[in-house]
This record gives structure tokens, C-alpha cells and sequence, in this order.
């Protein structure tokens, strides 16, 4: 019942749940969860309200105990790190703080002993603010944004923390369908090898970073994603999209796709 | 006006003058900086509560007869990480813990100073709780810790300012990232231990959270970000300290309660700009 790096995981693969179990307070509300996310993945996460969609996410990162199994890191995630897109949280919201300054909070782990941040970090974070079109807001105030706005930030902050893979709790609740459509654009630009476009002191990332997503939204997840993770009780389903559409659920919601991609 | 300027150049030449503005800036400049942390952290009351904490702690110590310093720095600091322990648990709720540590510390030290009364403890009260004179009456050896504190304090803000930032905007993504945000947390509330003994110099145990939270609020009125409010703050804080000391100095009156209404005012001005200003 730990997190540990594992450096003998086959290659390419960042993360791997080993009959993960999940809880609160000695209730498991998940148990014997199996995955695997490799380099360039795009997991998204699916499932019922209460299912541990997000508690599994915690638990990724280290916010969360397991109450049992094992979650085994590369010794390369380790190194690099996760970006963290968090569910909003209302504290923030009167917060005098620069987009700039909140995007290059998501430098903080390159910091090491520094006290303050460097060229690679300042060239990182205006990097971050191009590549999400919010360059422009640079030096406005976050809490003045609209929410798709304030979204991106979070997301670019969250870009400039991913060394090699993002984790995004529920990018596009509360946007309006043309935000959510640029959310989804957007992370799928991310996850897009960049070896065109060397960044400064991420050469490693040439396949693109890897996303794990915890979505509501399951016609996205079908049409964007690599694999899916499916939580909720008894039916728990783990592998490719392709894979998901065979089941009782996936097909389920293929049938929305279908309905979608019509109108 | 030559007069006036006259008058300060005479008392300039006191030490003791001289000392009160020294040690008056250094604080002023810390607690500026530290009110921007604890404002947006949600900790103001922190700030209040730990203040009659310290004056519990010096009245313990006049009655006991220690240096009034020693005793109620560790006192304070330590209150300030069992105050953060207690809420981070959820065992009591943070502001019903911080008025119960606040009004049992203040009624045990007054409690004290009149089971033992001594021929000052009159003056005791007066000049901790409300700082009236204290400024003024400093030694060299108050001016050198003073000095060294600050010295702390300031290194603190300059050194994490980054990571002090992170965890204040969100925790948990400093957390997730690799920052041991507990341990920060732990150092504000340290910090703030030190910078509350330290002001309780300049303004008294009851008008603390008035000199940390003031100028931070007054900045934040007109400033958006992160920086631009700490170094407003601290501007601020400085001047309008050394203005209400001046001032207290000038005409007699007591220096802490000077030093807050000052604050006030510039809290007014600032709020009225912000109105005219449309920001």
C-alpha cells in the first residue's frame, strides 16, 4: 500500500497501478484498481460522482494515502514531475496575483535551492502563456479573467510543472461549449509530439506530454482520448478507447457520440 | 515649518530617538510584509489572537522577574505552530480556537499582574497592550535584536519569496509539485510569532493586527499583483510608522495608537482612490 519508483517498469511506461484500492477513513470507496499509462498516453478518466475519480488523481500525486495496492512511478516521472490542473477552489478568486505570476508558479519545482527563477524558467513560462494564446494577458490581473480565461492560466501553469505528464481534474467544468472547445484543443496540442519545436529544458518531451484527465464529458473522452479509465462500483474498465466501445458502457455512450457527431 | 523642522533636528540628536526609528522601520518593514501572507492566507485573526498570546507571556515573565523578550518569543512562536496544528487537524475550528487562546492568555497575564502587583505593573499594562511609550525607551541591546530579527525576517520573505507565493495561491497544486507546503506554513506562522513580538514594541499587544493587516489592505486596494501589493505593503507600512512615531514624538501622544491611525488614514485614502480611480 505505498507509492514507489519502480525503475525495471517496461519501457515507456511512466505509471503503473497495481491493485490500487482507495478510501476515506477506512471506507474503501475503490478497490483493485489496474492501469497503466505510457509516454504520450491520453487517459481520461470516467465514472459516476463518488466513484473516486478524483481521489485516484490525489493519490497519483501524492496528496491522497492508498489504503492499499501499489502505485509504481518511472524513475523519470519521478524526476520530471507532474503538472497539476486542480478543481477550482473559491479562496483564490480575490487573489492579487499576474497571470505571469501564477503561470511561473508552475516553474517552482525547477527551482531546486534557488531563491529566484532563471533565464530557462522565464523562457518557460512565456513558452507556457503562447502556446495557451493568454500572452496578451500577461500582466492582468488573474481575478479580473472570465472563467475560461482564469482556466487557461491554471492550465499553462499546470504545462510548466509537467516535466513529463499532466494530470487535469475536470478541465472544462463550468466553461461554455466554445471554451470547452478550446480546452480540448488545447490539451490535445500538448499532448502532440513537439520535436519541431525544441523548448528550453524540455528535450525530453519529445513525445508530447502525457495527459491523464478526470472528465464528465464521455463523447470527449471517446473522441480524444487514447485510453479510458472506467470507475463505478462493479463495472470497472481500464484499456483502449477502441477496447471501451466494445463494452456494455462504452457502447452506451458511443450512441452519444453517434447522436453528436450528427447534429 | 522651519520651526517644526527645527524641533526634529533637536530631537534627532537623541539617541533614543534615533534608536525608535530604526527599530520602528525595521518592524514596520516586516509586519508589512508578513500582513500580505496572512490576509490572503486567511490568517488575520492569527495575527490578533497571537498578541495577547505574547502579552500573557511578558506578564508572566514581570511577574516572575525574567527578560520579558526571552520569555515570550518562544512562547508566541510556539502558540503560532500549535494555532496552525489545531486548525490543519480540524479538531478545533481555527477562529473559535484562536479567540479562546487570545482571551485566556490575555486574562491569565492581567490575572497575574494583579495577584502580584509590583510598583510599575500600572505602567506594565499600558505599555504592552498599548505600546504607548515602549518606542522610546528602547536600549541598545532591544535596537540589536531588533535589528537581528528582522535581519531573519527579511531574509525569510526574500529568500522563499517564490515559494511563499505558491503556497499561499494554492497549496495543494505547491504540494503536488513538490513543495513541502506544511513546512511553510509552519515557517509563516513562526515568522509571524517573531514579527508580533517584535511590534508589540512599537504598537502593543492590542493594535498588532492592526499594524500587519492595515497596510495590507490598503495595497491591495490599488495593486493586482503578487509583487506589486507585498512592496506596496511594505512601503506603506515603513512610512506610515515612521510618520505616526514623528508625530507621537512632535506632540506627545502615544506612539501605538498614533502609528494605527495613521494607518487608518492611509487605508481611507487608499480606498478612496481605488473609487475614483475605477480599479
Amino acid at each position: 500500500m505505498k507509492h514507489i519508483t519502480n525503475s525495471t517498469l517496461p519501457a515507456g511506461v511512466l505509471l503503473r497501478g497495481v491493485d490500487v484500492s482507495l478510501g476515506y477513513e477506512g471506507r474503501d470507496i475503490v478497490k483493485g484498481l489496474n492501469f497503466t499509462v505510457s509516454d504520450g498516453d491520453y487517459l481520461c478518466i470516467v465514472g459516476e460522482n463518488g466513484s473516486g475519480k478524483s481521489t485516484l488523481m490525489k493519490a497519483i500525486l501524492g496528496l491522497h494515502p492508498l489504503s492499499g495496492g501499489t502505485l509504481e512511478m518511472s524513475p523519470e516521472l519521478r524526476r520530471y514531475g507532474m503538472g497539476y490542473l486542480p478543481q477550482q477552489t473559491p479562496a483564490q478568486k480575490d487573489f492579487p496575483a499576474s497571470v505571469r505570476e501564477v503561470v511561473q508558479s508552475g516553474c517552482l519545482r525547477r527551482l531546486g535551492w534557488k531563491p529566484f527563477f532563471g533565464r530557462t524558467e522565464k523562457q518557460l513560462t512565456n513558452e507556457a502563456m503562447a502556446r495557451l494564446d493568454i500572452t496578451h494577458l500577461a500582466d492582468r490581473c488573474y481575478r479580473d479573467l472570465s472563467g475560461g480565461q482564469q482556466q487557461r492560466v491554471l492550465l499553462a501553469r499546470a504545462y510548466c510543472a509537467a516535466g513529463k505528464m499532466i494530470l487535469l481534474d475536470e478541465p472544462i467544468a463550468g466553461l461554455d461549449p466554445l471554451a470547452m472547445q478550446d480546452m480540448y484543443g488545447m490539451i490535445a496540442g500538448m499532448n502532440k509530439p513537439v520535436a519541431d519545436r525544441p523548448m528550453p529544458g524540455r528535450q525530453h518531451l519529445g513525445s508530447g506530454v502525457t495527459v491523464v484527465m478526470v472528465s464528465h464529458d464521455v463523447p470527449a473522452a471517446v473522441k480524444y482520448a487514447t485510453h479510458i479509465l472506467h470507475m463505478g462500483g462493479e463495472t470497472t474498465f481500464f484499456g483502449t478507447v477502441g477496447d471501451y466501445l466494445k463494452t456494455p458502457e462504452g457502447r452506451l455512450f458511443a450512441g452519444c457520440t453517434e447522436g453528436k457527431d450528427g447534429d | 515649518m522651519t520651526e517644526l523642522i527645527a524641533t526634529l533636528k533637536t530631537y534627532f540628536s537623541y539617541g533614543f530617538v534615533r534608536n525608535a526609528l530604526v527599530a520602528g522601520v525595521l518592524i514596520s518593514l516586516c509586519a508589512g510584509l508578513l500582513g500580505v501572507t496572512l490576509v490572503l492566507k486567511r490568517y488575520s485573526m492569527i495575527g490578533d489572537g497571537l498578541s495577547h498570546v505574547a502579552f500573557g507571556a511578558m506578564a508572566v515573565a514581570a511577574v516572575v522577574g525574567w527578560a520579558p523578550m526571552a520569555v515570550a518569543l518562544p512562547v508566541t512562536v510556539g502558540s503560532a505552530v500549535l494555532l496552525l496544528l489545531a486548525s490543519e487537524r480540524g479538531k478545533i475550528k481555527g477562529d473559535a480556537a484562536i479567540a479562546m487562546l487570545s482571551a485566556g492568555a490575555l486574562s491569565v497575564g492581567y490575572l497575574l499582574l494583579n495577584l502580584f502587583p509590583s510598583a510599575n505593573t500600572g505602567k506594565f499594562s499600558e505599555e504592552t497592550l498599548f505600546g504607548s511609550t515602549s518606542m522610546l525607551t528602547l536600549t541598545g541591546v532591544d535596537v540589536l535584536l531588533c535589528v537581528l530579527l528582522a535581519a531573519a525576517v527579511l531574509v525569510f520573505f526574500i529568500f522563499f519569496y517564490h515559494r511563499i507565493f505558491a503556497v499561499t495561491f494554492d497549496e495543494r497544486f505547491s504540494t503536488a509539485n513538490g513543495l513541502r507546503s506544511q513546512v511553510y506554513n509552519f515557517l509563516i506562522a513562526a515568522v509571524s510569532g517573531v514579527v508580533i513580538v517584535l511590534a508589540m514594541k512599537l504598537v502593543g499587544a492590542l493594535l498588532i493586527s492592526a499594524l500587519i493587516i492595515f497596510p495590507a489592505l490598503s495595497a491591495m486596494r490599488l495593486f493586482r499583483s503578487f509583487r506589486s501589493v507585498m512592496i506596496c505593503s511594505a512601503a506603506i507600512s515603513v512610512a506610515g510608522s515612521v510618520l505616526g512615531l514623528l508625530l507621537s514624538v512632535l506632540y506627545g501622544t502615544p506612539t501605538g495608537a498614533t502609528v494605527v491611525v495613521i494607518h487608518l488614514v492611509i487605508f481611507g485614502v487608499f480606498s478612496a482612490l481605488k473609487v475614483v480611480m475605477k480599479r
